[in-house]
């Protein structure tokens, strides 16, 4: 027992104090790791601030849209190129689904929206294989993988420019959300459907641009995880590691998706590497988990979530 | 009885009996198999080489040879996207059809694999997990419905092993060495733990189990204790994209890849397509030979994809995992034709079959009439051992494709099978089975 509490409590912390350059390494790639969940969050959120909708569908947009990128790449299309196309189907992806999907659906409740997105994915999921194949495709658009050493400290170079990457696209969303009138837009489209419509909001073109922007994110999204695992269908379960995410940073905060990417990056490499070890090691996926259920016990709507109170 | 009731009697057998031999008579001379595939889904890019593989050798046989002894091979592929729940459902639709049931199946899938084992003896439908599913399995005298040779999990281990030793000059070097060992984080990938741990004990060396939970995309902190532990090989039984990661993060890392060895479901041609020129020198085990350097391909193309017959594209034969596929579909073969040296060449049943997966001998010459000498090695199966323990050989990749760099490396069997016999007789109690006595079945 006292082996034990010394393995949980001592041992962890003196190791973190005895090999500094290491603990600092493990924060580095905890950093890291967690803005690029950061990326695929983002997605989420840019979708649930719009329409109060959570997208299912958002981790197989991520694989859709690096598909497309290294479908045309394959096909002997420049770099520039194929971002441009890309970026050109994920826009025509949002036309089609606003069109399709929500138009038919305004003023539904949001688990009817919720359902719709789970369709989307599957369809998305068939249709991307049918058109690009389901091989493992290498995605290289130019981004040096190595790493390189310094003070002791091992850092990747593509995880560093992921995490550049994540910051810059946060930065701009952050301007878009705050200082322009579209996104005021978003905003208020996201409180009330039709009490954005009844001031002259078009909710139409509004969701058209949140898609389309979403898609522009899963774009950036896969473009690192593709260059991290290579093209593949797995590709859309990196969902699955922007869910603790949300719930801590919260569903319609862009900085909250950074926040609660860097907690959980940081927090599960953390975990894993001093306290796995006494469980057999592999605790880092629910440990995320349970790291935001825990903090949902305190802030239910999360670190930066709005806090909605509604009175009856 | 009157005779005239005697003729009547007579009449009445004759048309009731007449279109019955009639219909025995039109059965078709046709033998199925149900394919538990997976085309879809996040490990398609494994399911379908491999489905591939197995398909194409099936039609090569009904092409080149008009099937085995005359009978044709049928078959329906059923989507599983390796999940274990549709794995049994795809299995329960497909056990019945054909003339005769089904002669076999293929789980291709350790979790499918653990399901139809009890399924199996009540079915009488012999299962066959070729290297993968539950390693007790081997042991026949418990489970007579399984096979998985040429060779398990375990054995491949102590192979790698093997090799490790022989790499830094003899097993005496392997003492104080650092071997880590990289898992999926399930009951396939914890498979060889005990094994190692075995031979750490024995051989001296330190070993670290890291366990990646599924489905693997993100390993940043196994990679860093990686870094720390500063091993001088690493182990990797990985599946789908865990193996792609692992990797390029080993390349990421500067990890010498030539120290580097995946387990045979961690080294096919979609492992090392994301790491690029950084997956250079990394290694796999294999019971079979990458490549289209043997007779069984030039028959391929000649009488399968010439013809406009092959499952997938050209290009992909002799991929790692279609080669698998194609000696899966071999051994098949080659159990069914054992079958019929006692049962007669006629559509089996799964029960008949079932002798022919336990005597099946295929020898050296044989290998050579199938157009494979030197692309798997010889197998004996016995009443007692369903795994033939055969050896194990190492692959490397060269950037582009994967070559052969070792000899065959026997597996420790010394070490394996008494731990192996235990495993079964602890797996076989917990499905109520009772041992079989095998010197009353010779």
């Amino acid at each position: 027992m006292t082996e034990l509490l010394y393995g949980i409590a001592i041992a962890p912390f003196k190791d973190m104090v005895g090999s500094p350059a290491f603990f600092a390494e493990v924060l580095i790639g905890g950093v890291f790791a967690g803005l690029m969940y950061s990326l695929v969050a983002l997605g989420f959120v840019l979708i649930f601030k719009a329409s109060g909708v959570f997208n299912f569908a958002q981790g197989v947009m991520v694989l859709f849209a690096a598909l497309t990128l290294v479908g045309l790449l394959e096909r002997g299309v420049p770099v520039v190129g194929a971002l441009l196309g890309t970026t050109a189907v994920m826009v025509a992806l949002a036309w089609v689904i606003e069109r399709v999907v929500l138009r038919p659906l305004v003023n539904q409740e949001h688990i009817i929206l919720f359902m719709a997105t789970i369709g989307l994915t599957f369809f998305l999921e068939g249709f991307g294989e049918m058109v690009w194949g389901a091989n493992v495709k290498k995605l290289d658009i130019g981004i040096p993988d190595r790493s390189f050493i310094v003070t002791g400290v091992q850092i990747n170079q593509l995880e560093m420019f992921a995490a550049l990457t994540a910051a810059v696209l946060v930065a701009v969303l952050g301007v878009f959300f705050q200082r322009t009138r579209v996104g005021r837009a978003l905003r208020a489209v996201a409180d009330d459907h039709e009490a954005a419509l009844s001031i002259g909001i078009p909710l139409k073109t509004i969701w058209l641009i949140v898609w389309s922007v979403a898609g522009i994110v899963a774009i950036v999204a896969g473009i690192m995880w593709g260059a991290k695992s290579g093209v593949q269908f797995s590709l859309s379960l990196v969902a699955l590691k922007a869910l603790p995410v949300l719930i801590l940073g919260g569903f319609t905060s862009v900085p909250g998706a950074v926040v609660g990417g860097l907690i959980i990056g940081v927090g599960e490499k953390v975990g894993e590497v001093y306290w796995g070890p006494l469980v057999g090691g592999a605790i880092e996926n629910w440990f995320a988990y349970v790291l935001a259920l825990a903090f949902l016990l305190v802030r239910p709507q999360g670190l930066f979530g709005e806090k909605i109170i509604e009175r009856v | 009885m009157s005779l005239k009731t005697l003729w009547i009697g007579a009449l009445a057998a004759a048309l009731i009996a007449g279109p019955m031999a009639a219909a025995v008579h039109a059965q078709p001379k046709e033998m199925f198999v149900p394919l538990l595939v997976y085309r879809t889904g996040p490990f398609a890019p494994s399911g379908i080489p491999i489905a591939n593989g197995f398909v194409d050798y099936f039609t090569l046989v009904n092409e080149r040879d008009g099937g085995v002894n005359g009978v044709k091979l049928t078959w329906e592929e059923c989507e599983t996207q390796y999940k274990t729940d549709l794995g049994v459902e795809c299995y329960e639709k497909l056990k019945g059809k054909g003339p005769t049931g089904a002669a076999l199946v293929n789980p291709y899938s350790t979790g499918i694999t653990y399901q139809l084992i009890p399924k199996a003896a009540v079915d009488k439908v012999p299962v066959f997990s070729m290297g993968y599913g539950m390693t007790a399995s081997a042991d026949g005298r418990w489970f007579p419905w399984v096979f998985n040779f040429p060779t398990t999990y375990w054995s491949q281990a102590s192979a790698v092993i093997r090799y490790m030793a022989q790499q830094e000059g003899g097993t005496e070097k392997l003492r104080g060495k650092k071997i880590v060992h990289i898992f999926h984080n399930s009951p396939y990938g914890k498979e060889a733990n005990p094994t190692l741990e075995e031979l750490s004990r024995r051989l001296g060396f330190e070993l670290t189990l890291l366990a990646v939970d599924s489905p693997g995309q993100e390993q940043k902190a196994t990679w860093l204790q990686v870094r720390r532990i500063n091993p001088n090989w690493i182990f990797l039984s990985g599946w789908g994209v865990m193996n792609q990661v692992a990797v390029k993060e080993a390349a990421g890392i500067g990890f010498p890849m030539d120290h580097f060895i995946g387990n045979w479901w961690s080294a096919s041609d979609a492992d090392v397509i994301p790491a690029g020129e950084g997956a250079k020198g990394y290694k796999g085990a294999t019971f079979h030979a990458p490549g289209t350097g043997f007779k069984v391909h030039a028959d391929l193309f000649k009488f399968v994809y010439d013809k406009g017959k092959g499952a997938g594209k050209k290009e992909g034969v002799g991929e790692v995992l279609y080669n698998r596929g194609v000696v899966n579909a071999m051994l098949s073969v080659e159990a069914i034709r054992t079958a019929m040296t006692k049962h007669g060449n006629k559509p089996l049943t799964g029960a008949e079959v079932r002798w022919g997966f336990e005597n099946l001998n295929l020898t050296e010459p044989r290998l050579e009439q199938l157009g494979m000498k030197g692309f798997t090695h010889p197998v004996k199966v016995t009443c007692e051992d369903h795994e033939g323990a055969g050896p194990v050989m190492f692959e490397q990749w060269d950037g582009k494709k994967w070559n052969i760099v070792s000899d065959w490396i026997p597996v420790m069997r010394d070490v394996v099978r008494p731990k192996l016999e235990a495993a079964a007789v602890e797996e076989g109690k917990k499905l109520s089975y009772t041992e079989r006595d095998c010197a009353k079945e010779k």
